[in-house]
This record gives C-alpha cells, sequence and structure tokens, in this order.
C-alpha cells in the first residue's frame, strides 16, 4: 500500500490534486492511504514551498501545480 | 493599435444599438465595450508571453539567490522579486517559513510577500494600457519603496521575536540554503508551453470576474458621476481624503486586475493621482483574508504592526504624489 500526503493550506488545486490521485488510483485498482496536509510546520518539514505539493512513501516527488496524469500514474506503478 | 478596440466599441454601441455618444448610457456602454475587449486581448497575449520567458523563475530559485546578497540589497531584490515570480497567494506561508528556515532575514522575506500582490504582470499591463506609461512607473515605484522600507522597518524592530514559537525556532536554526538544492535543468520550448498555457488559464479563471466588475464600476462612474464632482468634492486640498481613501479600501478587497479600471475612471474624473494610488493599494494589498492566513506564523502584536505599517505608507505615498503634482 502506498502512503500518499497531498500537502498544501486547503486551496481549491490542494483539493483537486487529492481527487484526481484518488481517482486514478480507484481506476488502475491501486490500494493508496491518501492524506491532506494542512499544517505549516509539518510542509515546513519536508522543505516544500509551493503547493500542491505530493509526497509519496515519504519522498517529496512534486511541487507547485497540480500533477498530470502520467505522473500520478508513474507514482502508482 | 489598440484604436481598433475603439472602433469596435464604436461600432457595437453606435451603430449596431443605435445610442448616441452624448447620453450616459452610451457613453457608459462604450467605455464597457472597449475596456473589456481590450483587457481581455491584452491579457491572453501578455500572460502566454510573459509566462514563456519566466518559466524558469521560481521561489525555489530566488531563495537560492536571496540567501546570498547582503542586506541592503536584500529589501531590493525581495522586493524586485515579488514583483515579478509568479506564485499564488496561498502559497505564501509555505513560502515565508521556507525563506525563514533558509537562514532569509524577516525583513527581506516580507519585502518579497508585501510587494506581490501590489505589482504583477497584470496590473502593469493593465495601468500601461488603460492609464499611461507615466502612472505607470509611479504605481510600479511606490510598489517597491512600500515593500523595501516595510522590510527595512520590520528587521529594525526585530519582527521576529513576535513570529509563533515553532516558526521563530525554525529560523534560529536555519540552515544556508545550498545553491545546488536550487540548480534547475534547463526547460525545453514544449515545457515552457505547457507552463505558459497552464499559467494562462489558471489566471484567466482568477481575473475574468474582476474585469467585468472592475470595468463595470469604472463604466457607471465614467457615465452617471457628474464630472468635476469628485475634483470639487475629494480634491487634493482636502488632507483627509487620501487617509479616507486608504481606509475605505481596507474592505474593498479586490485584486490589481479589478481596481485598475476604476482608477482609471477615477483619474479621468479629476480625483488626484496620489488619492487614487493611495486607494487602489490599499484595496489590493491590505485584505483581511490574506491577512489572517499569516496569522499561522506570526502573532497579533506582528500582523496589527504590519497592517498599521502598510496603511501609514498608503497614505504617505498618496500625500506625497498630491503635493508634488
Amino acid at each position: 500500500m502506498k502512503d500518499i500526503k497531498v500537502l498544501g493550506s486547503g486551496c481549491a488545486k490542494c483539493t483537486k490534486t487529492a481527487e484526481l490521485i484518488q481517482t486514478i488510483a480507484t481506476e488502475k485498482g491501486v490500494d493508496i492511504q491518501l492524506v491532506k496536509e494542512t499544517s505549516p510546520e509539518v510542509i515546513m518539514g519536508y522543505g516544500v514551498m509551493s503547493t500542491p505539493a505530493v509526497v509519496v512513501d515519504n519522498l517529496v516527488m512534486h511541487s507547485g501545480s497540480i500533477p498530470d496524469r502520467k505522473k500520478i500514474e508513474s507514482w502508482l506503478q | 493599435m489598440l484604436s481598433i478596440f475603439t472602433t469596435l466599441a464604436d461600432w457595437l454601441v453606435y451603430s449596431l444599438f443605435g445610442l448616441t455618444p452624448d447620453t450616459k448610457l452610451g457613453d457608459a456602454l462604450h467605455f464597457f465595450v472597449e475596456d473589456t475587449s481590450k483587457i481581455f486581448v491584452l491579457l491572453i497575449v501578455m500572460i502566454y508571453c510573459i509566462a514563456l520567458i519566466r518559466a524558469s523563475l521560481n521561489v525555489e530559485r530566488v531563495r537560492a539567490y536571496l540567501a546570498k546578497r547582503n542586506k541592503f540589497l536584500g529589501y531590493v531584490m525581495g522586493s524586485v522579486f515579488g514583483a515579478v515570480t509568479p506564485f499564488c497567494s496561498c502559497s505564501s506561508i509555505p513560502v515565508f517559513l521556507g525563506f525563514t528556515s533558509g537562514g532569509i532575514p524577516i525583513g527581506i522575506t516580507m519585502s518579497f510577500l508585501l510587494t506581490s500582490p501590489l505589482i504583477n504582470e497584470v496590473a502593469v499591463l493593465l495601468l500601461l494600457s488603460l492609464i499611461g506609461w507615466k502612472i505607470t512607473l509611479i504605481y510600479v515605484l511606490a510598489g517597491l519603496a512600500v515593500g523595501i522600507t516595510g522590510g527595512m522597518f520590520l528587521d529594525l524592530i526585530r519582527a521576529e521575536k513576535w513570529l509563533q514559537p515553532f516558526a521563530l525556532k525554525a529560523y534560529q536554526a536555519s540552515s544556508p540554503v545550498l545553491e545546488q538544492e536550487a540548480a534547475s535543468a534547463s526547460m525545453s520550448y514544449a515545457e515552457r508551453h505547457d507552463f505558459a498555457k497552464q499559467e494562462l488559464l489558471d489566471i484567466l479563471s482568477r481575473v475574468w470576474k474582476w474585469v467585468f466588475i472592475g470595468v463595470g464600476l469604472g463604466a457607471a462612474l465614467h457615465g452617471f458621476v457628474p464630472t468635476g464632482w469628485l475634483e470639487t468634492n475629494l480634491g487634493s486640498g482636502q488632507w483627509w481624503s487620501v487617509p479616507s481613501a486608504v481606509l475605505l479600501g481596507i474592505p474593498l478587497y479586490s485584486n490589481a486586475t479589478g481596481v485598475i479600471p476604476v482608477m482609471e475612471s477615477l483619474i479621468a474624473q479629476g480625483l488626484p493621482i496620489g488619492t487614487t494610488l493611495a486607494f487602489c493599494m490599499s484595496t489590493v494589498a491590505a485584505s483581511f483574508p490574506e491577512f489572517i492566513l499569516l496569522k499561522q506564523v506570526m502573532t497579533w502584536r506582528l500582523l496589527a504592526t504590519i497592517f498599521a505599517l502598510l496603511l501609514a505608507s498608503f497614505t504617505t505615498i498618496g500625500w506625497f504624489l498630491n503635493f508634488i503634482s
């Protein structure tokens, strides 16, 4: 099971990112645990400055925009 | 080149709708059609072109650059980068913490964050096309001045002691940012195009309604407030008109796109330039929703200080411009 965190202060783009990841994971039948992380302290801990950012199994994979489908699929493999 | 929008408005309002230029409705509608069509065409072309150029500029690179500067230049560059770096206001907290934990003084970080809403490519573009280069230049210089002096003042009073405890701890434990962390691969044209397209959609979806609201208000002022009324009642003779304009701007929450068409009308109606600019800056930068966000990293005391600082600088700029013009 993949542990995925979407970092962001709760803006529209962050919500969209989380929804997109969930949709693609469901489509592909991949089991994920998705958490939306809004605490500024935790976001700082990952060294992220541009949100939304995506953390997969504790590694920052993406930051600053809604990731595209191809990118998300590559994390779910 | 911009006269084609006048021609378009002439044709639509006078020929097609059969209104005449000397009626209030005809005049206001002409203003509305000309300005909205002009603004949207310019926005689409310019946002795309500017985004192509600045695709590789991001907050990570700005931080690495600012970390190396000496202090005075830091405020100036912080403010300049605040003006040109694309970033959404929902990112201001992570950016603040990222800069702080990278050892950049609070003042320089705030120079960046204060200038950011005031000056951006959309604002400059609208000012240039609607009001002219002189006022654009004054606006940009005033915006940079607010960021630079604001940042210096905050470092002078050692504002970091009023941060939230975890942010202060991050600042004290900060380690210098390493250059290679910010190294960015050069971008291909296709990547730049993707970024620019995304930016364009992003900005347009955020500002389109402000264009209609702003131009609508501008058109109403233009057509229905008697010429000279503002000049007589709110001219530069009354010292209190500038602080009142600043106070009035606080609850009016808009971004630069919405307020600039209103400025165009206000100036055309004879409102002094200092009063107009003070009003505009207060509307754009002194907004409660965005200030409340900063509460996550700052104490009320620091927030109130920054707010008062902004109001005082907008008022000073307004008085100064009214005085010299």
